[in-house]
């Protein structure tokens, strides 16, 4: 009887040990810094010729790169660029075989290396993307262009990098477009400018003897419609950016607002005063046939299309405050999407179609936030004075919009500022220009 | 005496049952991993720049006009080949058919920019628009992905958890946790996700290194709108090669040997 138990115990022992098999541990915390990134500088072959900038020699170009890359990454919000004081290996050396040691000890865990050779007009940028940790290569490219583009690539690789370590396309070699001010509050001179996203390579577009409003990137390519007035009536212009033809779109009656492509580029969209009333119409740039779109006694302005072209958002006081309407892009099927206290207004579908970007006036404050389509998930991003028009980065990570300042007691301080802000609310960003600026729109990617 | 015999009928048959039970499992051999293979995609070699290079300078020949001079050429085809990706953005069926018919060869060169593939929404389905719906059709957009989310879900609850108490007491668990917790950076970049969850299978050593592991689900990096999976169970092995040795009991090696780490960046973007 004795035994029988014990080869029963012996038994359920069998059974128990089986389940030893496999330990599971759940790992629900870990740091949110920002990667530790190391970019070192680019190794310049000898017998490279030298490359200029502002009329002087730049000493060391591949330096110069990597602090492009550095800015770039450091503005994300993402990444961690770590000082080139501490690096312990040299470029030339950490290109071809980085000793993984040497940069595990200043804790990087991603690598940048790459190599620069310019030739008669040539300019060849490598680069190498490395695991610190894994010790093993990420990605590598190679770019050959004219050395007057060297800007221009390392938004390029930054780009690339920045797709590689976060699994979305970049947004680095973008371009902003705004309206440049200088010159006191009650006498604003506005100009077109362009800049790249980081803030150089400026270039103003107009003169400045004519009021620009509303400057817009078509989606599609580097066209650009804005709104000026001449002799005092409104007009919609078509700039193509890369040959500098402008061409007049069409004269409008009354006010007219903020015009805006479609998703194709074959239409804009904008809305006009037509007989006292303000209604959302687009116009066919190629036949040049303006359809009416919104017919309500109302004010309906600020169209924007998503990214799929069948849906408009707009902002309409039809409920007696101004809030946002969604609506199929004919027209039908109109339907509130705001209800929070306050104004919701300037609504910009996102390019990824996921999110509608919005200013919102409550008590004196202006906000500016996202919400679903639907209208769910509303979160409000940033608070300030004033503050207004969003515009979408090409991922659809991060918003451009500008600020302005109050002015004080002698009518003094005022100014208009171009600040970008990422969907986390968080990094908030002032985006450096030689003037004022406002109405800012962000390019879609130079490089596809 | 009939009773002795009927009780010991019943015992012996008892017994029988039970051996049968437990024999499988006797039988059953070790549960054996199968070794990660390390797949290193180097995409600037000598050997790999050479036809890319000469193609690319018999194209830069053929280019005589000034403005063309300036673009930018990528040696590397995948760049301009590749079909657009749209991170975080969770394509409908419909969406898929329709991008692959649009997918055209791109430059990096602004001034040859062609159509790009069109941009769709979560709104672009069959069924007539209603806002009150827009919910329900974000779901449904989900659908493509869903099925193997679903899967992935059922083999997490489905899998039998051991108990810690089993192979290792709470103090030791909050130890490991601790210890990774201070070792994993996740990539701020991740999109609001419903899972954004990493499994890693490893097989550890005595002394607590990690001998082999195998990221689970890996067949989900390769879907469209899953780019960032792949970030993210990269920052989980970078994880773990930057904590090992974990900190494991000094004893009951045979119940810890194999362990799983569930990284679960849920809780942490999603707040």
């Amino acid at each position: 009887m004795k035994k029988l138990i014990l080869i029963f115990i012996f038994n359920l022992f069998i059974f128990n040990n089986t389940s030893f098999a496999l330990v599971e541990v759940d790992i629900t915390r870990g740091n949110l810094n920002p990667l530790p990134i190391a970019v070192s500088p680019l190794y310049v072959e000898p017998g490279s010729k030298e490359i200029k900038k502002d009329g002087k020699i730049i000493q060391n170009i591949g330096e110069e790169i990597s602090k492009i890359i550095e800015i770039n990454f450091r503005r994300s919000g993402l990444f961690n660029p770590l000082k080139k004081e501490s690096f312990v290996q040299n470029p030339d050396i950490a290109h071809i075989k980085p000793r993984f040691e040497d940069w595990r000890l200043i804790k990087a865990q991603a690598l940048v290396t790459g190599k620069v050779a310019i030739t008669e007009d040539k300019l060849r940028i490598e680069f190498r993307l490395w695991d610190v940790v894994a010790a093993k290569e990420m990605n590598a490219l190679a770019f050959s262009t004219t050395p007057d583009n060297w800007r221009r690539v390392a938004h390029i690789i930054s780009d690339k990098i920045y797709q590689r370590l976060t699994g979305e396309k970049g947004y680095f070699d973008t371009r902003i477009i705004y309206v440049s001010e200088t010159g006191k509050k009650t006498q604003r001179y506005k100009k077109l400018a362009i800049m790249d996203q980081d803030g150089a390579n400026v270039k103003y577009l107009t003169l400045g003897n004519e009021l620009v409003l509303t400057p817009r990137f078509s989606p599609k390519n580097q066209l650009v419609t804005y709104l000026s007035y001449f002799r005092n009536l409104p007009r919609v212009y078509l700039l193509d950016i890369e040959t500098g033809v402008q061409e007049v779109v069409g004269d409008f009656p009354g006010m007219t607002f903020a015009p805006r492509f479609s998703p194709d580029g074959k239409k804009i969209i904008m809305s006009f005063a037509k007989d006292g009333n303000s209604e959302i119409y687009t116009m066919d740039l190629n036949s040049r046939v303006v359809e009416k779109i919104t017919d309500h006694t109302s004010i309906d302005t600020s169209p924007s299309y998503s990214p799929d072209g069948k849906y408009i958002c707009f902002n309409s006081d039809r409920s007696g405050l101004q809030q946002i309407y969604v609506m199929r892009s004919d027209g039908s099927n109109v339907k509130r999407i705001t209800f929070g206290k306050g104004l919701y207004g300037t609504p910009v579908w996102s390019p990824r179609g996921d999110l509608i970007a919005f200013t919102r006036v409550h008590k004196g404050k202006f906000y500016i936030g996202v919400m679903r389509p639907d209208g769910s998930g509303e979160r409000l991003l940033t608070e300030n004075f004033y503050q207004e028009a969003p515009s979408w980065s090409p991922n659809g990570r991060v918003l451009i919009f500008y600020r302005e300042t109050k002015t004080d007691s002698k009518g003094e301080g005022f100014s208009t500022k171009l600040w970008s802000i990422d969907l986390t609310g968080y990094n908030e960003r002032l985006i450096e220009t030689e003037t004022d600026g406002s109405d800012p729109s962000w390019s879609s990617l130079l490089s596809k | 005496m009939n009773k002795s015999i009927f009780l010991s009928l019943i015992f012996h048959s008892l017994m029988i049952i039970l051996t049968a039970l437990s024999l499988p499992f006797m039988m059953r051999s070790p549960i054996d991993l199968p070794p990660i293979l390390t797949v290193d995609l180097i995409q600037i070699t000598d050997k790999t720049t050479i036809p890319y290079a000469a193609k690319a300078t018999e194209v830069l020949e053929k280019i005589k006009k000034k403005e063309e001079e300036k673009r930018i050429v990528s040696q590397q085809a995948p760049p301009s080949e590749k079909k657009k990706e749209k991170p975080d953005r969770i394509p409908l069926p419909d969406d898929l058919n329709k991008e692959k018919k649009q997918i055209v060869k791109k430059k990096q060169n602004p001034e040859e920019i062609k159509d790009e593939i069109r941009q769709a929404s979560e709104f672009e389905k069959k069924e007539l628009f209603d806002p009150n719906q827009i919910a329900a059709l974000i779901d449904k957009s989900k659908e493509e992905t869903s099925e193997i989310l679903k899967k992935n879900k059922k083999l997490t609850q489905s899998s039998v958890k051991t108990s810690f108490s089993n192979a290792l007491t709470l103090s030791q668990e909050d130890a490991l946790k601790a210890q990774i917790f201070g070792c994993w950076s996740l990539p701020l970049g991740l999109p609001y996700h419903d899972n954004l969850m990493v499994r890693i299978k490893l097989r550890l050593k005595p002394d607590g290194t990690v001998s082999r592991s195998e990221v689970l689900d890996h067949a989900r990096m390769n879907l469209p709108g899953q780019g960032f999976y792949k970030v993210l169970a990269e920052s989980a092995l970078r994880a773990i090669r930057i904590c090992q040795p974990l900190r494991v009991p000094p004893t009951g090696y045979e119940k810890w040997k194999d362990l799983q780490l569930n990284f679960d960046a849920n809780e942490m973007i999603k707040g």
